[in-house]
């Protein structure tokens, strides 16, 4: 038994169920920001979007942004490069704390 | 009725409408009606027997397949061709249809008859010498071209992960070194006049890409990776039945895939059905409305079940298209067919 049960993801429109007029507008948003073509191909969102929900660790949309990035056709080389860019960016936000770090130890007189 | 139609005659089984995914009633509530309107395409499924196994045929082919059409059905379907010109196009298919012993006379034959002969060509079979049918590829690349058949050859990805997966190991750099082969022959080239189509489905349960950027993929990566050319891309929905059904019902996703179909459900591609306009033949001369109704024994059936020895142009087109919770993979999205997409 886990709290991400994948069944869930269909029930995303149950928070709706209170201040629909809240859910609709971000349903609204969503739908255009992430599934049509404007600057970015709707192909280059799904990747966006998929390194993002590895960066943010949420197994609904891991599962939800494969399947666009595929219905978008993108490969698995592109795929994986996306989810490489989120572990990148991850790694880099820790490390560039090394700056601080650097301050700190300044700061210390070494 | 000859005694011939009378052994044809089948129990047709019922479409499979079950579980919320009933068809026609979404025509109904679309309030569409899609009747026969021509028949553009006769199309020949001459052999089930296939060198390959793929996990999303709904033939079901593979190697240990025997049925092969037979010689009278084979007859009466030139007879049928060179008998009314309002159909243009032969399309050929199987399993590997090349692997029909037959196969040969039937194209040079139909070529005098039809404006098109098509091919449904997998691309390996040309390398596989075990077959008894004289295929090869030095012979088959001249047949081809000395007929002028349009060849729809499938590579499901221009990426060898997602070929492999579908179609078994090293296939896809088989399919490659097929593809080059049928360029230098001049298939793809542009001013050649052979036609080298080819068939992208997707490699899972997923709806594929539009169209026309797949094919703008697969023309820049099979190029720039090893220099084929092709003419134009047909992309192509997976259909929920048969060999690609039992994968979905073992991974527990056949409800969610239908769902997806039926949620993607297009009226513009219901009225622009491949069944509307062409004929699907089985190898004991059985008439269906298309493959996919031919895989699952759906048979056309005015007062008794079509065969080619009853068949009729004008009366066919009277006929009632059979539908099943299947049709929902023709109507998703930009909609499938033998030919690609449909709107």
């Amino acid at each position: 038994m886990s709290y991400y049960e994948p069944e869930d993801l269909k029930r995303f429109a149950e928070i709706g169920d209170f201040r629909k007029d809240l859910a609709d507008k971000f349903f609204s948003y969503y739908g255009a920001s992430t599934s049509t073509e404007g600057a970015l191909t709707v192909r280059e969102k799904a990747l966006i979007g998929l390194a993002v929900a590895h960066a943010k660790e949420c197994p609904y949309c891991i599962d939800a942004f494969t399947t666009k990035c595929l219905e978008a056709g993108a490969d698995p080389d592109q795929m994986t490069e996306a989810v490489h860019v989120a572990s990148a960016v991850g790694a880099a936000t820790i490390l560039v704390m090394g700056v601080q770090m650097r301050n700190a130890m300044k700061r210390s007189g070494v | 009725m000859s005694d011939t139609v009378k052994d044809l005659r089948v129990d047709t089984p019922a479409a499979d409408n079950g579980a919320g995914f009933d068809f026609a009633s979404v025509l109904e509530q679309h309030r569409l009606e899609i009747n026969p309107v021509s028949i553009d395409t006769l199309q020949l499924n001459i052999t089930r027997q296939c060198n390959q196994a793929c996990t999303h045929c709904h033939m079901e082919a593979s190697p240990n397949r025997t049925e092969r059409m037979e010689r009278p059905v084979i007859e009466r379907c030139l007879e049928i061709l060179s008998g009314d010109n309002r159909i243009k196009i032969l399309d050929i298919t199987g399993g590997a249809p090349e692997l029909h012993p037959a196969f040969r006379e039937l194209v040079e034959r139909a070529v005098k008859s039809v404006k098109k002969v098509m091919v449904r060509h997998n691309l390996t079979v040309m390398f596989d010498d075990k077959n008894d049918a004289g295929v090869n590829k030095n012979s088959l690349m001249e047949f081809f071209t000395r007929n002028r058949v349009e060849v729809i050859a499938s590579l499901p990805h221009y990426h060898e992960f997602f070929t492999d997966r579908q179609r078994g190991t090293g296939v896809f750099k088989i399919s490659i070194a097929a593809l080059q082969l049928l360029n230098r022959a001049g298939y793809g080239q542009e001013g050649s006049g052979l036609v080298l189509n080819l068939v992208y489905n997707p490699a899972g349960f997923f709806l594929p890409a539009s169209q026309a950027s797949l094919e703008s993929d697969f023309r820049r990566e099979l190029l720039n990776r090893h220099g084929v050319v092709f003419n134009h891309l047909l992309a192509l929905t997976n259909m929920p039945i048969n060999r690609f059904k039992g994968q979905l019902e073992r991974s527990a996703a056949y409800p969610e895939y239908m769902s997806k179909l039926k949620d993607a459900f297009n009226p513009e591609a219901a009225l622009n059905a491949m069944c509307r306009s062409q004929m699907s033949v089985d190898c004991h001369g059985r008439v269906y409305d298309c493959d996919f109704n031919q895989a699952l024994g759906l048979q056309s059936i005015l007062s008794v079940p079509v065969t080619v020895f009853n068949f009729s142009y004008d009366e066919f087109l009277k006929r009632r298209i059979v539908f099943g919770a299947h049709c929902f993979g023709c109507t998703a999205g930009s909609g499938s067919s033998c030919g690609g997409a449909t709107t």
